[in-house]
């Protein structure tokens, strides 16, 4: 018994060392441990032993079984780790590669430049109105006092649908909605679409966009505007940039000014593109709200005084990202559209 | 417009102001100076040519000695009038010529060269100022100026030019003496304008013109003088440096003074022929109908009763304010002229430009408006101007119908309320001040300050117009900035803006790209999208004067202007493209404002491998689901001819139509040039933002397990997968969890018009863990309905 004991491990001995997959481990440990294995057989023959000799022969088998048992469990897990490492191996990716599976959309440009406008003012108190595209002679030229012989009237300035009804050409025709509806004191912005009778070319475009900012209330001056014009650009382009506020003419304003900002290119050095300057023109136009335009509304001049200011939505995000040709903004070419 | 410092230190001295302080200091104070032009030339000196010989080797050189004070050069000149003794322009060696060109020393054709002698257009003159004489050739100065001395001291170069905006409300600094009263303003210094002399010899215009009858009610003022033994040749040089310093070409001697004191007062006069006035009388009326006349640049014009002219005794020899007529203007041979001062109606004379087409220097001027004063003080100064250069002899007298005289008139400014509105406190002496600088004569009595409005002025009307000119010459930049004291508002997007905001970012995630087209079209697009003919989307809002067909009408749709972007998109090869726009569309319906009415909507689309319906239904569906909506439904139209018959349905949100989504149809993928299969929606933004929530009630996690069932059925193609969902829904009540097709056949192994549809089952009961019997009932009322009313076959499972 006790060599057919020995036989049966050192077989086993011989046989495991060759084993190197789950599966022949799992027959081997059929063939010696099953219940038809080899050490089941040979403890058949137990029952034929001399009762004194069964003690030591049941440990020696024990030992074997668990030595096998062990032995098993041993290359079981030898052959785990080989096989997770030989996964790991065969799973190596070139992860260099993009598939391309995910897509992601982007917002335009300018409507970007619109709503981080918007949110500047929004923070800053204001609330942002909005006004119809289709405008009527009176919000847009009659109530902002602009005279009647007006060359911005002309047909040849202005998109007409008839007598009295037009394409609006600045967002101011908004302040004029604002006061009738909500009166005073206000404080509003409005941004949108605006039309002017130009041809498309690369400083022009016939829709273009504005955005119109009004504030009314008692004793609002241009100091007040001044503040709220700097700490705004400030925040657009930056804590380096300086203003001018220059005098200039509106019919809806009086005083009127005109904001330049230091040249985005030169930093107020001088350069060609700012002819010499330092200055980048015309960024902003503002003013204190014209007496006429208040009485217009319905607001008593001699109690409210308030200011506006007006902006090309267009040429900020042109100068933001840098692009040189308003047609950008409206081509709508995806590999445009997609680098925002 | 442009302002030569040199004109201008003619009546206020500015010669030690640097040009870049002055631009400055004139922006602050309301002149915006955009450029300054310096065309001194360091090296150009007078020289007096000395002697002339033919180059041996070229034709046209000459090889010329030039004295340039003290040494002579010798230059060979290419110019054909140079001549010997001519005082002429030399560029030294050294010398830097505008263009960035340096004058060398050279060997032309083996003659050396020690400069260059110039002509206009070398220093830097427009073409278009330079005298016919000197367009071919060199300059030559007067026999007076002295040898050797700067050469552009000599040609007034020595002064920057400064191109300078003047607003619209400013008319009077469109001439350098308004702009002398500006810079007398800005610097606080004196003017010292020209005195204003009549003058005249003892003979009287009566004896030579017999009279001015006004006939309408645009002529306000009409003055005149006349000039006899009139010689007509080239002007001095001053005048002629004059005009050419600010852009205007020198003629002859009296066509000349008449621009110089146009560009001095800003008043336009016309000069006529007096011999050539039939019946030596001036009438101004309105032209009757149909009316002919033939300007000046010899075109024959058609004028109508809305135009005013001037005309003889016999008929029309000028359009009022605009152009003269080619009959009465002054020849080489006129001796006696009829100078003409007049003030007209700026609408008047605009109206009759525009009409024309006819824009000039007189009607530009006349349209933005002159002060009728200068009627006057422009043709006396013409006049003795003509007599001081020897041009002409002033006959005394005068001829002035004045209609209607502008008079002066008071304004009164507040100081609190000049303080409060600039937000400034400046003292009412200072005001005071600032306001005399500007020549409104401030009275200052009981805190209020009365302002006498000179004529030339007729901007300042009211107390706000005086608080400007108080603020630009106290400087808004030197406004210290105050924040707005008040009560605390809170700022608000309206609730579409947070609508449209929280929805492009969904879709943005999604992959969609934002675009942004115009409002109007071309309703050539409404043929192109196959639009019915009585489809009321063709009934857009038109306008009467669009830049083009192209951009005609006011959208009624955005899918045009979209797919005309996937259009150009798959021209440039973009090979896949997912686009959105939250935009405007417009109806002719009137609003209570009495305005074309107008709707948001959302045009969404896309193109490209894995972008079909499904893509779009799914994004449209997941994006609107971060609103809040969920409640989306879909139908089949089969009708829409702008859509593929079986790849289209109509949304809907609790039963209102939200928009048409589906795949384009063939024939207007042809129309559009489309290559690629592009699918489409429009959907009615606004009932988008009506149903929109971000209040979202919160679901407790299941406690008990769920019950998964898969079936497969045979279904005619027709039937949608959302009746087999209804069907199963119907017959689960709250127990079914989710419903998902997961596979569609339709193939050899079914009849033709069949599909097969598979789909897995969630039940789930929030109360308790569902029993198999409950959920096999479930499924076998399930079948029966589906064979019912579906005609459904089981699959062999």
């Amino acid at each position: 018994m006790k060599e057919q004991i020995q036989h049966v491990k050192d077989s086993f001995i011989e046989e495991i060392e060759d084993i190197n997959t789950l599966d022949k481990l799992d027959k081997i440990r059929v063939k010696y441990l099953g219940r038809s294995g080899l050490m089941t057989d040979v403890m058949k023959g137990m029952r034929d032993l001399d009762p004194k000799e069964r003690p030591v022969i049941g440990k020696l088998s024990n030992e074997v079984s668990n030595f096998i048992n062990e032995r098993i469990d041993q290359t079981r897990e030898s052959i785990q780790v080989k096989l997770l490492e030989q996964q790991l191996k065969d799973e190596v990716i070139d992860i260099s590669l993009d598939q391309n599976r995910l897509k992601m959309g982007h917002d335009h440009p300018l409507i970007q430049t619109k709503e981080e406008l918007e949110n500047l003012f929004v923070a800053m108190g204001f609330s942002v109105l909005d006004g119809p595209e289709i405008e009527s002679v009176a919000n847009n030229f009659d109530l902002l006092n602009s005279p009647e012989d007006h060359p911005s009237r002309d047909l040849s300035d202005t998109f007409y649908i008839d007598d009295e009804t037009l394409l609006r050409t600045h967002t101011s025709s908004v302040q004029i909605r604002a006061m009738k509806e909500y009166g005073a004191p206000l404080r509003m912005v409005s941004a949108g679409r605006t039309f002017r009778y130009d041809a498309v070319d690369a400083t022009h475009s016939p829709m273009f966009h504005q955005m119109e900012g009004l504030v009314i209330d008692e004793n609002i001056s241009m100091a007040n505007l001044i503040h709220s014009l700097d700490m705004f650009i400030r925040e657009i382009f930056g804590p380096d940039i300086k203003t001018r506020y220059r005098p200039h003419h509106f019919p809806f304003t009086e005083p009127s000014i005109e904001v330049d900002v230091t040249c985005f290119s030169c930093h107020g050095e001088g350069c060609p593109s700012c002819g010499g300057t330092g200055w980048s023109m015309e960024l902003l136009g503002a003013g204190m709200v014209h007496p006429k335009v208040l009485e217009n509304c319905g607001i008593d001049p001699e109690k409210y005084s308030g200011f506006a200011f007006g902006m090309g939505i267009d040429r900020i995000t042109m100068v933001k990202y840098g692009i040189d040709d308003i047609r950008y903004l409206f081509d709508n070419d995806n590999r445009f559209l997609s680098q925002f | 417009m442009l302002l030569p410092l040199r004109w201008i230190n003619d009546y206020i001295n500015i010669e030690d102001i640097d040009p870049v302080e002055f631009a400055n200091r004139m922006t602050d104070s309301g002149t915006h100076i955009e450029e300054i032009e310096y065309r001194n030339i360091k090296g150009l000196v007078t020289g007096k040519v000395l002697t002339v010989d033919e180059h041996p080797d070229a034709d046209k050189l000459s090889v010329t000695t030039v004295d340039i004070g003290g040494e002579e050069l010798t230059i060979v000149c290419g110019a054909p009038n140079v001549e010997v003794d001519q005082i002429v322009p030399v560029a030294t060696v050294g010398t830097v010529l505008p263009g960035d060109f340096e004058i060398k020393k050279a060997k032309v054709r083996g003659v050396e060269s020690n400069g260059m002698i110039c002509s206009l257009d070398e220093l830097g003159y427009s073409q278009s100022v330079v005298p016919a004489e000197y367009r071919e050739g060199i300059y030559v100065y007067s026999d007076d100026i002295p040898v050797g001395v700067d050469g552009s001291k000599a040609l007034d170069l020595d002064f920057p030019i400064l191109e300078c905006e003047i607003t619209p409300n400013r008319p009077d600094c469109l001439s350098m003496i308004g702009l002398a009263r500006e810079v007398s303003a800005t610097f606080d210094r004196d003017l010292d304008l020209p005195e204003e002399k009549f003058g005249g010899n003892d003979e009287d215009i009566s004896d030579y013109f017999g009279g001015i009858e006004i006939e309408t009610d645009n002529c306000n003022r009409f003055y005149a003088r006349v000039l006899k033994d009139v010689v007509i040749e080239e002007s001095p040089q001053w005048l002629q440096n004059r005009l050419m310093e600010a852009g205007i070409r020198p003629i002859n001697n009296m066509v000349d003074l008449t621009n110089f004191v146009m560009l001095e007062y800003g008043q336009p006069t016309h000069a006529y022929d007096l011999t050539d006035l039939r019946d030596k009388r001036i009438k101004v009326y309105q032209a009757g109908d149909d009316e002919k006349f033939t300007t000046l640049d010899g075109v024959e014009r058609t004028l109508s009763s809305e135009d005013m002219v001037i005309a003889d005794g016999q008929g029309p020899i000028g359009i009022a304010g605009v152009m003269g007529g080619l009959d009465s203007e002054i020849k080489d041979d006129t001796t006696t002229i009829l100078l003409e001062g007049a003030s007209f109606d700026k609408s008047a004379v605009r109206h009759t430009s525009k009409r024309l087409g006819l824009r000039t220097e007189a009607s530009s001027r006349f349209e933005k408006g002159v002060d009728p004063k200068l009627a006057k003080t422009a043709v006396d100064r013409i006049a003795t101007l003509a007599e001081e250069i020897g041009a002409a002899t002033l006959v005394g007298g005068s001829i002035d119908k004045i209609v209607e005289k502008r008079e002066e008139y008071p304004v009164t400014v507040r100081i609190d309320k000049a303080n409060q509105r600039l937000g400034i406190e400046l003292s009412s002496d200072k005001m005071v001040k600032y306001l005399d600088r500007l020549g409104l004569s401030p009275v200052l009595e009981d805190d209020i300050i009365t302002c006498t409005i000179p004529t030339f002025r007729p901007d300042i009307s009211i107390e706000e117009d005086l608080i400007e000119e108080i603020g630009r010459l106290y400087g808004y930049n030197n406004i210290e900035p105050k924040p707005i004291v008040g009560a605390m508002t809170r700022g608000k997007l309206p609730k579409d803006r947070i609508v449209a905001r929280k929805l492009k970012d969904s879709l943005r995630g999604l992959g969609f790209n934002e675009l942004l087209t115009y409002s109007f079209i071309s309703p050539s697009l409404f043929d192109k999208l196959d639009l019915p003919e009585d489809d009321i989307r063709r009934e857009a809002v038109e306008l009467i004067n669009p830049l083009g067909e192209e951009f005609s009408v006011m959208r009624t749709t955005m899918m045009g202007n979209t797919l005309d972007v996937f259009a150009k998109n798959q021209n440039h090869n973009v090979d896949s493209m997912l686009a959105m726009e939250i935009g405007n569309i417009f109806s002719k319906d009137l609003t209570k404002d009495n305005l074309p009415t107008e709707w948001e909507r959302l045009s969404i689309g896309g193109y490209g491998k894995d972008i079909d319906f499904y893509y779009l239904k799914e994004s449209i569906e997941k994006s609107l689901h971060t609103l809040g909506i969920d409640s989306i439904d879909i139908r089949r139209e089969e009708n829409n001819g702008l859509f593929h018959p079986g790849r289209c349905g109509i949304l809907s949100i609790n039963g209102e139509d939200l928009g048409i989504i589906g795949e384009v149809h063939p024939t207007i993928m042809k129309n559009f040039d489309l290559k690629q299969r592009v699918v489409l929606g429009e959907l009615d933004f606004d009932l988008i933002v009506e149903n929109y929530t971000d209040e979202i009630e919160y679901q407790p996690l299941p406690k008990y397990p769920a019950s998964d069932r898969d079936l497969a059925i045979i279904v005619d193609k027709s039937v949608l997968a959302k009746d087999i969902e209804q069907t199963a829904i119907d017959c689960s009540g709250d127990l079914l969890e989710s419903f998902n097709v997961f596979d569609i056949y339709e193939g050899s192994q079914i009849p033709e018009d069949k599909k097969s549809i598979a789909f897995r089952m969630i039940f789930r009961d929030h109360k308790g863990t569902l029993k198999d019997e409950t959920v096999n009932d479930i499924i076998k009322k399930i079948i029966a309905r589906l064979e019912d009313d579906l005609d459904a076959v089981l699959r062999d499972q």
